[in-house]
């Protein structure tokens, strides 16, 4: 018996035994050490981003086959790494004002992440469902967090209980899938396809897809979305908001490309129905509201409705489009989330769109930032967003779904409507109470970090649509 | 033969006990009636050979999962009777699903087929039960082939007791707590003192 690569897999290894150590150290140095710990966890997962790429080179397993590295995962994993760890760094001038020191937060965000980093590179079934209940589970403590506050209790229970749905109809269709073919690898399985699927995979196929739109909230399976996102603590929604989402959406593409490639037309015309049904509940959903963490949940449906057009296309210039629309959606609502968190007043945090009025007279430069953040997710050329939405319409339009295509940019002129109106709210409209000056130095310099990343990649996209080309040929084994 | 009349037994107590278990007025007999479909799946699973497996469900579903839902049954004061109100509002709609699911299903078993491969690459996986015992060939498989998996799941267990302690451990201020240090480190001059007592004064 020789024993496996684990070299493959050193930023995992890394993170679950740092995160098992950062425990023990919050278990003896109680709630203090929350800060430091957080701080900690946060350069944990900078070094796991360092040790990511070390791994890379060629498309290789381990454990059986069960772990896969390639250069489709390596690009995720940086991505959710990226995410996870600006949504911790944001979380703690929250957790210090809020008063809600726990030093559990920054080690469920760590394992929420290892548990992304596992989906991303999950290569069996099994090895999928446990990535997946590892990220789930750590969430839906995580959105429940703030226990004494009823909303955000009524947040978690819902996350689970729906969540434990989703998970169930996603093992109910990987028994089918395995009933037919005998195993769960997804080579094996891919190899076993090859003659064409069954009605009862076809069935199992279906499954499994409702189990994983739930994930990255996908109309039909949204409706949690806005009351968790409104329920759960900011900085806990900014999380929800990218990582998640961006392990979802690579754990996704895995599934549909790898085993089920051979059976494509089958998964097309669900893929491109989830894509419609989310662009359009996106756009039109988020136009009443007036709370702005609820309006991002409704963004967000929008957003993954125009990511899965990239992967209805399914093929490489689709899934580049995909990663693409991915990067720049990471940057756009971290640094939105950025904005949110510092909006408060006399200490308090506001979540309603109007609390913005006059942003630009009382924090020029936080109207700025926002200015750049919204006009990029509403498209608006030359921004960053415009180009993301570009790639993916422009993939959906050479493989002949023109369709889809012109309902994407429909849908985003309606949504351009919810965007603009929090920039009109903030450059025209007269403020009536200023919110709090001094705000901490960690959410400015990510919201300034996120802004310039923004603009400099709408002057210079080449280098991260290069990268997200080589990450997509990698999955198609160019 | 036997072995037929027996598994009918073990199999029919089982899905009653089951119709038992959400039809039960009193939310304890609906446990009790939990364990004992517990406690002939176990059954079930010895007539397939798998003894592990039949004792961990004992163990572990009994032992623990049904008396711990016991407990919670018991002690917190959960008003069944309001849980129930929508039931018969919702109940044609359920059956309408739960109907169209099993019409489906039922057409799905009906043209079921197996992949070629699939004999071949089930069989690869289990060592020959002729020399080893069934709980033997269990270990060999999850310690080397399913290492990785079994990791991942003491993870998601590790994950799953931060997640309650994060949740319902409160600390108190003003409850009496043992210290057992303290205890032990009291002596005679610290907790006893001698005074005289003059006759008749009192103290």
């Amino acid at each position: 018996m020789e024993l496996p690569n684990f070299s493959l897999a050193l930023p995992e290894i890394f993170i679950a035994l740092s995160g098992m150590a950062l425990l023990i150290l919050g278990v003896f140095r109680k709630q203090e050490a929350t800060q430091g710990i957080a701080i900690l966890a946060v350069i944990t997962m900078v070094l796991a981003a360092l040790l990511v790429p070390a791994a890379s080179g060629n498309r290789a397993e381990t454990f059986g086959g069960m772990f896969v590295v390639d250069g489709f995962a390596v690009f995720s994993k940086l991505l959710v790494l990226v995410a996870s760890s600006l949504c911790l760094v944001m979380s703690v001038n929250w957790l210090v004002k809020e008063k809600l020191e726990r030093f559990e937060y920054p080690v469920l965000v760590l394992f929420a992440t290892l548990g992304m980093l596992l989906m991303i590179s999950a290569n069996n079934l099994i090895a999928l469902y446990l990535g997946l209940e590892l990220q789930s589970l750590s969430l839906y403590v995580l959105a429940a967090y703030q226990r004494d506050s009823g909303r955000a209790t009524e947040a978690g229970l819902k996350y689970f209980v729906l969540g434990s749905l989703a998970s169930g109809m996603l093992l109910y269709g990987s028994s089918l899938i395995y009933g037919f073919a005998g195993t769960t690898g997804f080579d094996a399985l891919a190899k076993a396809l090859e003659h064409g699927a069954p009605v009862g995979v076809i069935v199992g196929l279906v499954f499994v897809l409702a189990g994983l739109a739930f994930k990255i909230s996908a109309v039909p399976f949204h409706m949690w979305t806005p009351d968790v996102y409104e329920g759960a603590p900011t900085p806990v929604t900014a999380f929800f908001a990218v990582a998640p989402k961006i392990a979802a959406f690579s754990l996704l593409v895995r599934v549909m490309v790898g085993p089920f490639g051979a059976v494509t037309a089958q998964w097309q015309q669900v893929v491109v129905f989830v894509s419609v049904a989310s662009m359009l509940v996106g756009s039109f959903g988020a136009i009443a509201q007036s709370n702005i963490k609820r309006l991002m949940a409704y963004s967000s449906i929008g957003h993954v409705g125009y990511g899965l057009i990239g992967l209805a296309v399914g093929d490489q210039v689709g899934i580049r489009g995909l990663l693409i629309y991915l990067a720049i959606y990471l940057f756009m609502n971290v640094g939105t989330f950025a904005i949110i968190l510092a909006m408060r007043q006399k200490g308090r945090l506001l979540e309603g769109i109007d609390d913005l009025a006059g942003l630009s007279k009382t924090h020029p430069m936080m109207a700025v930032a926002m200015a750049i953040f919204m006009f990029s997710m509403a498209g608006v050329p030359p921004m960053a967003g415009f180009w993301g939405k570009f790639y993916v319409f422009m993939a959906a339009v050479d493989k002949g779904f023109i369709t889809l295509a012109i309902l994407g940019v429909l849908t985003s002129v309606v949504s351009a409507y919810y965007y603009l109106r929090i920039i009109k709210v903030m450059y025209f409209d007269e403020p009536k109470e200023a919110l709090d000056r001094g705000v901490s130095g960690s959410l400015t310099f990510i919201m300034g970090v996120n802004a310039l990343l923004i603009v400099v990649f709408t002057f210079i996209p080449s280098p991260l649509v290069s990268s997200a080309g080589a990450a997509a040929a990698s999955l198609f084994g160019g | 033969m036997i072995q037929a009349l027996v598994f009918y037994v073990f199999a029919a107590i089982t899905v009653a006990s089951g119709v038992m278990v959400i039809s039960a007025r009193n939310p304890v007999h609906a446990v009790l009636f939990l364990i004992l479909a517990f406690f002939n799946s176990a059954g079930l699973f010895l007539l397939a050979g798998a003894e592990f497996l039949a004792m961990v469900l004992v163990v572990v579903y009994v032992g623990a999962v049904a008396v711990l839902f016991l407990f919670v049954v018991m002690m917190l004061d959960i008003n069944f009777v309001k849980l129930r109100e929508g039931f018969l509002q919702y109940l044609p709609i359920g059956a309408l699903i739960g109907l169209i699911l099993l019409v489906e299903l039922a057409l799905v078993y009906g043209s079921w087929s197996f992949a070629p491969e699939a004999p071949l690459s089930v069989a690869t996986r289990v060592p020959d039960l002729a020399v080893v015992t069934n709980t033997d060939a269990l270990g060999r498989l999850l310690f080397t082939d399913y290492f990785y998996l079994f990791q991942v799941a003491g993870l998601v267990l590790l994950v799953a007791m931060i997640g309650t302690i994060l949740l319902t451990l409160r600390s108190r201020p003003g409850v009496k707590k043992q210290n057992i240090a303290r205890q032990n480190a009291r002596t005679k001059e610290t907790s006893v003192e001698l005074r005289k007592v003059p006759t008749r004064g009192g103290i």
